[in-house]
């Protein structure tokens, strides 16, 4: 009875006191929730951003969450906006996944935040949304999208840097005769099959310049527009040449990473920021990858498709807005320059005022940055020219990358999917 | 059904004793039943009939009339995603029938381990879908796959399971036979259990061979629990999604997509609108093939 007692009154000692310890804790610091994908790239980014944050700001403590990425991760986030369940900051993509958003109703207004100051021009535009405000900040370097090449296999068979796809062809035809693997894919990861497609948007905009705003105003086909079919043809090219790894279908973004860098493979189509999981995954061979732009039909005109860096939002209902732009205001400044360049090394250049390459750039940035300073060397992703992006582009770009579907009637199929984005976003001159 | 009897055998009650008959409940005892029925089913009902007749952001909800449904009918997958579900539904309401049957005559004959063995064939029953799925999918990899790996050591090079077009929503099937196998034994063991002996003593006697035994007695005798089998998986295969979601997602490309996963896609897209209308069609086509199967296969039932 007496032990009975006294370890009922123990027990209310104990919760007594952390009670009061738990209010004490709430009350010094603040916890702001922060979602992003789970890249393991990025994920090293938040971890380096949080680290840094806390240590200028130790009474805020930000606690990371992951989602999955692709069309499921853009599922949850819609959700989550639209039921009010969203966490204080999130990281997800800007252009026109962030237009399917509806910003205005879910996301803090940033326009006359002062660390907007810090944020180059041409990054706006794609975090602006239909009333014209702005709502996010860069979370990280601009990307190119175009093919990670094996420098060693190239050296080993005396390939050069093709300008056009012919000659890509050609040097494949050369790596397969020396028994290696030619074209990467990685279908188990279907975002990774879309390369082809968007990241030719260089070659697309160089033969038809109108084709974004026509696209957009309903005038312009995949289909029926050829430099923009070129993209879903290179995908079936390759496939039937018989170019790709044996387990395209099955294997994930990092086999791709895994065999690019090794050199188990020739290309990879990607987007540089994979350089940085190359950095963390394989630092021994990140100076054998090097970089290229999908090579068009011409090799006088070569160029780069930029993608414009993830950036970060404030949800509306933040129970700490001063907190969360205080944190956007962190990732706008140098300091978060410097805190990803810490944890995943430079990717491409930064689109913050003030932030610094370092030195001693991975060889495939060193291929990536000509573009940047050749004037008219590059060209935004479709993505960021207009607010429609078809949701299923990534299964039809994996059927015409398995030989399922031709790509012909995949760009047409692609042209069904983007109407009916369009309908669902009540655009003009669509019905 | 009894109640009637039972009243038309009643001599003649009056009208107001009949509803007391058959109400054998004061009224508010069906309230809490009736008031979690309204809100849990029948408003959401109501809601997604009116939620398919629109464009819808969750914030906001433009009426469209039956723009939806047309759209859903033009959806290119939608023809592929539903002989899909046709196949999944039939050929895994068809394994386990089969199965289901020769298991549970194995597992009511006098073998050895007869407990265990049953535990076995039902423990797949218990395991999450999500979890069987993703290890089924490792397992299933074309080239570091164990299966694979397994039939490589006879010199055949095993075909590519989930990630060829002609395999990908058999494997899935097949998977899914695996996994719900069990539970249609369990009917069966439960069916051939309630035979009585005496069919078999009789037919002893009039010297029928095993064979006879099992077509003509075991066989029609085991009908109700075929019904529930054949029911409860094809309303399952039907509308099966989960392990064809975590095993394939649909691919390669569509090629594996059922009806509830390109639902879940449009939904996935943000097409609200359209993914409600998309369930309405489901839950109509569930209704026009269940239905019919199911007064047929009873009507059989009671006329015998």
């Amino acid at each position: 009875m007496t032990f009975l007692t006294s370890r009922r009154t123990l027990i209310a000692t104990v919760a007594a006191l952390s009670l009061l310890a738990g209010t004490g804790y709430a009350q010094a610091q603040v916890t702001l929730s922060y979602l992003i994908d789970d890249n393991p790239t990025n994920l090293a980014t938040a971890e380096a951003l949080k680290a840094a944050f806390e240590a200028e700001n130790p009474d805020i403590k930000i606690d990371i969450e992951t989602r999955p990425g692709g069309g499921e991760g853009d599922n949850i986030v819609k959700t989550r906006l639209a039921t009010g369940e969203m966490t204080d900051v999130f990281r997800y993509n800007a252009g026109s996944l962030f237009q399917a958003l509806n910003a205005p109703q879910t996301m803090m207004d940033l326009t006359d935040e002062p660390f907007q100051a810090n944020v180059i021009d041409s990054f706006k535009p794609v975090v602006t949304a239909t009333d014209g405000r702005v709502y996010g900040v860069p979370e990280e370097a601009s990307m190119g999208g175009g093919i990670l090449y094996n420098k060693k296999i190239y050296a080993e068979l005396g390939l050069s840097v093709p300008k056009s796809w012919a000659d890509f062809m050609a040097n494949n035809e050369k790596v397969k005769a020396a028994g290696k693997v030619p074209v990467i894919q990685t279908f188990g990861d279907t975002w990774t099959s879309q390369l082809f497609v968007l990241a030719d948007y260089y070659n697309v905009q160089a033969a038809v310049p109108t084709f974004a705003a026509d696209y957009t105003a309903g005038k312009a086909k995949y289909a029926t527009t050829p430099a923009a079919m070129a993209g879903f043809q290179y995908g079936e090219d390759v496939f039937k040449a018989g170019y790709l790894n044996e387990d395209f279908a099955a294997a994930v973004f990092d086999d791709g990473l895994r065999m690019v860098a090794t050199g188990e493979g020739a290309h990879y189509p990607m987007l540089t920021f994979a350089i940085g999981g190359i950095s963390q995954n394989y630092p021994e061979n990140l100076q054998d990858v090097g970089f290229f732009a999908i090579p068009g039909p011409d090799a006088s005109s070569n160029g780069l498709t930029v993608w414009m860096p993830a950036a970060v939002y404030i949800s509306k209902t933040t129970q700490h807005p001063e907190e969360a732009k205080k944190f956007v205001s962190f990732i706008a400044s140098t300091k978060g320059c410097d805190a990803r360049t810490s944890a995943n090394g430079a990717t491409g250049p930064y689109l913050i005022k003030g932030c610094e390459l370092p030195a001693d750039v991975p060889a495939a940035v060193a291929d990536l940055l000509p573009y940047f300073q050749t004037e008219g060397g590059t060209a935004p992703a479709l993505e960021f020219l207009s607010p429609i992006k078809g949701p299923a582009l990534e299964q039809i770009t994996v059927e015409v990358g398995s030989g399922i579907r031709p790509a012909a009637e995949a760009a047409a199929l692609y042209d069904e999917d983007v109407k009916k984005q369009a309908m669902q976003l009540g655009l003009p001159g669509w019905n | 059904m009894s109640v009637a009897i039972e009243a038309s055998a009643a001599p003649r009650p009056a009208p107001d004793n009949l509803r007391r008959v058959k109400s054998a409940y004061p009224t508010w005892f069906f309230l809490p039943a009736a008031i979690i029925y309204g809100v849990l089913f029948l408003f959401p009902t109501i809601a997604s009939l009116f939620f398919s007749l629109t464009r819808w952001t969750l914030f906001e909800a433009q009426f469209i009339g039956l723009d939806n449904f047309a759209q859903f009918f033009r959806e290119p997958f939608l023809v592929k995603g539903l002989v899909n579900t046709l196949i999944y539904g039939f050929v895994t309401s068809g394994l386990k029938v089969v199965l289901g049957t020769l298991l549970a005559l194995l597992l009511t004959s006098d073998i050895i381990g007869r407990g265990y063995l049953r535990a076995v064939v039902f423990f797949p029953t218990l395991v999450s879908t999500i979890g069987v799925g993703i290890t089924f999918t490792v397992m299933m990899h074309p080239t570091n796959g164990i299966i694979n790996e397994a039939i490589s050591l006879f010199g055949i090079k095993g075909p590519g399971w989930l990630t060829d077009p002609r395999f990908a929503l058999l494997s899935v099937a097949l998977v899914d036979v695996w996994k719900g196998v069990g539970l249609a034994t369990l009917i069966y063991i439960a069916g051939i259990v309630s035979i009585p002996r005496d069919y078999f003593e009789a037919s002893k006697i009039d010297g029928a061979s095993a064979w006879q035994n099992f077509w003509e007695i075991t066989l029609p005798l085991l009908k109700p629990a075929t019904i529930t089998v054949v029911t409860l998986s094809l309303i399952g295969g039907l509308r099966s999604f989960d392990l064809i979601w975590a095993m394939t997602r649909g691919g390669p490309g569509f090629t594996s997509d059922v009806i509830a996963s390109v639902i879940y896609k449009q939904y996935q897209a943000g097409f609200y609108g359209l993914s409600t209308a998309g369930n309405v069609v489901l839950f109509v086509m569930v209704a026009i093939i269940i239905v019919p199967i199911s007064v047929f296969l009873n009507r059989r039932e009671v006329e015998e």
